[in-house]
């Protein structure tokens, strides 16, 4: 069984973001590290190929710079290989036009029975990239899985949902987004950090997937203004006198949660 | 010149830093306070490679570099000195002797599980009358038949008495010299006497043992009979880079908890961080953090590079260690009253530091390798003249 990951290589969230105030974009000109939501997705490829007895977890990511790291942090947990695509003329793009790189980079692995996303980034938090993959894939998706079993050309899934969650399934090939903490990410151990230095990284523009036109030019949205959250206001502070537990159910009636 | 490290040095970084800080630093108060070694994780940091780091996947390693084996004790020492001591010592005193001086038929033997971290060794020098001076080891064997009869006691054995310690390298006065000799745990007539009761690294596990009439086949004599001396002298060159990097992450983390707390504690309206007199401190402790960095990182590539390093090696360790006790002081005076309590981690390291100093050569045989490197005719005592 192959499978490919979609992979994002993202600013350290430990350290202070900035925003290009000319293009109100994230910089991302500093180091970028893997994104850790993705490190879910990879472990569970590789608990799948294992089970399956056989085949290759395979990566695709786009980054400016040629940046690699959080790509060989994936291989070093036991991917086989990358495709990165990585293209100054890629700044701005939108979500459908990197849903459309990405689907060109899966197309030059020669594609696979599962495709695995993140459902979402923790830089970007569009939260749509992976069904609109899918569908520029021509693929069944399923979002939100938090567990997933392969049963032949079976996908079986669970997917989560508001009050719980829903058993689906659907033929492979297919697309999945996994949520956090579907399963504990293995730490990559010395010898797949050594190994990963050796392992195949192609790395290609978005011109030799032959993807045209990206960037601002194909974005379909432009961000016109940046404004600072709000502050948190002030909470309601209840005086109990002795009915206090009524304006605690009230409340908590009013949000809908009881 | 070019003083950066490589991609797989800070990715094996990243990656020692997410599991100390998951994996260790949760549990670091609660095996300290008590005293229990961390099996479950030592047995993980074996599962990722760590204790094989330095040696030839040949013998079950990972064919990487000395740096790679400072930057992981540096980074196990940033949260817990005990663990970091415990790589340290199972890959510098444990499995080393026996990968640089043992036959091959003894490497395939005892190294695998070593480097795999599956097993523990341990190396006995120091003994109850004399540690740095290791020439006076009272410690005797003698031939007898096809064994080796071996009696006498050594103290302060860091990882002799682990539930995976395999093998207990001991030396021993025999009619050439020293010798040494891998004594397995559970020889008749080895004695692990109870842990001690200890000021710092109470996750680490130390014993006295005691040798009485205890009996290792010839095969385990280690080295050349009489090369005991000189081999040992060339282990502790390594373990004092490596004690130089366990300093250096227990200085950081100093640094790294009293600036966070001299910019969030608040005094008389303003965070204490805006007092010249914590500001300046703090930048002080950075200045001897850079310094221990440079000092460790370039005695371990030099080692790396093959060549000379003894002179740095002890100028790494010296500078370090004080520096890391120098550190505890004042992220303990940083953090006042909170520094004094035992659920801060600084107070955990203001006891730990101390033997920084101490272990692998105390400060003071620190500056007498130093001074002699100078050209000095300096001696420790009339059995040091040579």
């Amino acid at each position: 069984m192959n499978v490919i990951v979609c992979v994002k290589q993202i600013p350290d969230p430990a350290l202070p973001g900035a925003l290009d105030s000319s293009t109100n974009t994230l910089k991302r000109d500093g180091k970028l590290i893997l994104d850790e939501s993705d490190s879910y997705g990879v472990e569970m490829a590789l608990q799948l190929v294992d089970k399956a007895g056989g085949g290759e977890v395979s990566l695709v990511s786009m980054a400016p710079n040629g940046e690699v790291s959080g790509l060989r942090t994936a291989l070093a947990m036991g991917a086989a290989k990358a495709v990165l695509v990585s293209d100054p003329a890629l700044q701005g793009s939108d979500a459908l036009t990197t849903a459309r790189v990405l689907a060109a980079a899966v197309g030059r692995i020669g594609g696979a029975d599962l495709v695995i996303a993140a459902t979402e980034s923790s830089d970007g938090y569009t939260g749509t990239v992976p069904e609109q993959l899918a569908e520029v894939l021509g693929l069944p998706s399923v979002t939100f899985a938090k567990h997933v079993e392969i049963d032949g050309s079976t996908l079986k899934a669970s997917r989560q949902t508001e009050d719980g969650y829903d058993e689906v399934e659907c033929p492979l090939p297919a697309l999945i987004s996994v949520t956090a903490g579907v399963v504990e990410p293995r730490y990559p151990s010395f010898k797949g950090i050594m190994a990963a230095k050796s392992k195949p990284v192609d790395t290609v523009t978005a011109g030799d997937l032959g993807v045209d036109p990206v960037g601002w030019a194909g974005a379909g949205q432009q961000i016109s203004d940046v404004a600072k959250a709000p502050e948190r206001a002030a909470g309601e502070i209840v005086e109990d006198d002795g009915e206090g537990f009524a304006k605690i159910v009230s409340f908590l009636e009013n949000l809908k949660v009881i | 010149m070019d003083l950066d490290f490589a991609p797989e040095h800070d990715a094996l970084r990243a990656m020692v830093r997410d599991f100390a800080a998951a994996e260790i630093a949760p549990h670091a108060a609660r095996w300290d306070q008590r005293s229990e070694f961390p099996l479950d994780v030592v047995r993980h940091m074996g599962e990722l490679g760590l204790f094989g780091l330095v040696f030839p996947e040949a013998w079950g390693g990972g064919g990487g570099d000395f740096v790679s084996l400072c930057i992981a004790i540096e980074e196990l020492g940033r949260v817990d000195q005990s663990v970091g001591i415990t790589l340290s010592a199972g890959v510098g005193l444990g499995a080393n002797p026996i990968y640089r001086f043992g036959t091959d038929e003894q490497r395939h033997r005892w190294l695998p599980d070593l480097t795999a971290g599956r097993a523990l060794g341990a190396f006995g020098l120091t003994e109850p009358d004399g540690g740095s001076d290791a020439g006076a080891t009272r410690t005797r064997a003698r031939r007898d038949g096809d064994e080796w009869v071996i009696d006498g006691a050594k103290s302060f054995i860091t990882n002799s008495g682990t539930p995976i310690t395999s093998v207990i390298t001991v030396t021993a006065r025999t009619p050439e010299g020293i010798s040494a000799f891998v004594v397995p745990a559970g020889t008749p007539g080895l004695t692990v006497e109870p842990p001690y009761r200890k000021l710092g690294w109470h996750a680490s596990d130390t014993h006295g043992l005691i040798l009485d009439g205890c009996r290792v086949p010839a095969d385990h004599l280690l080295g050349e009979p009489g090369a005991g001396f000189r081999n040992f002298l060339a282990i502790l060159d390594d373990g004092r880079v490596a004690i130089a990097a366990l300093a250096l992450g227990c200085a950081r983390a100093c640094l790294e908890m009293a600036v966070d707390y001299a910019v969030h504690r608040q005094a008389f309206g303003q965070s204490i961080g805006a007092n010249q007199a914590v500001a300046f401190a703090l930048a002080d402790l950075d200045v001897a953090v850079h310094n221990a960095t440079q000092l460790t990182y370039r005695a371990a590539w030099l080692k790396d590079q093959d060549r000379p390093f003894g002179r740095e090696a002890a100028i790494a360790k010296l500078y370090a260690t004080e520096a890391a006790v120098s550190a505890t002081r004042v992220a303990t005076q940083v953090l006042g009253g909170s520094g004094f309590i035992e659920d801060h981690p600084v107070a955990r390291f203001y006891r730990d530091a101390k033997v920084l100093e101490v272990g692998e050569g105390t400060s003071e045989i620190q500056r007498l390798v130093i001074a002699r490197h100078l050209g000095l005719p300096v001696h420790a005592g009339p059995a040091d003249r040579r």
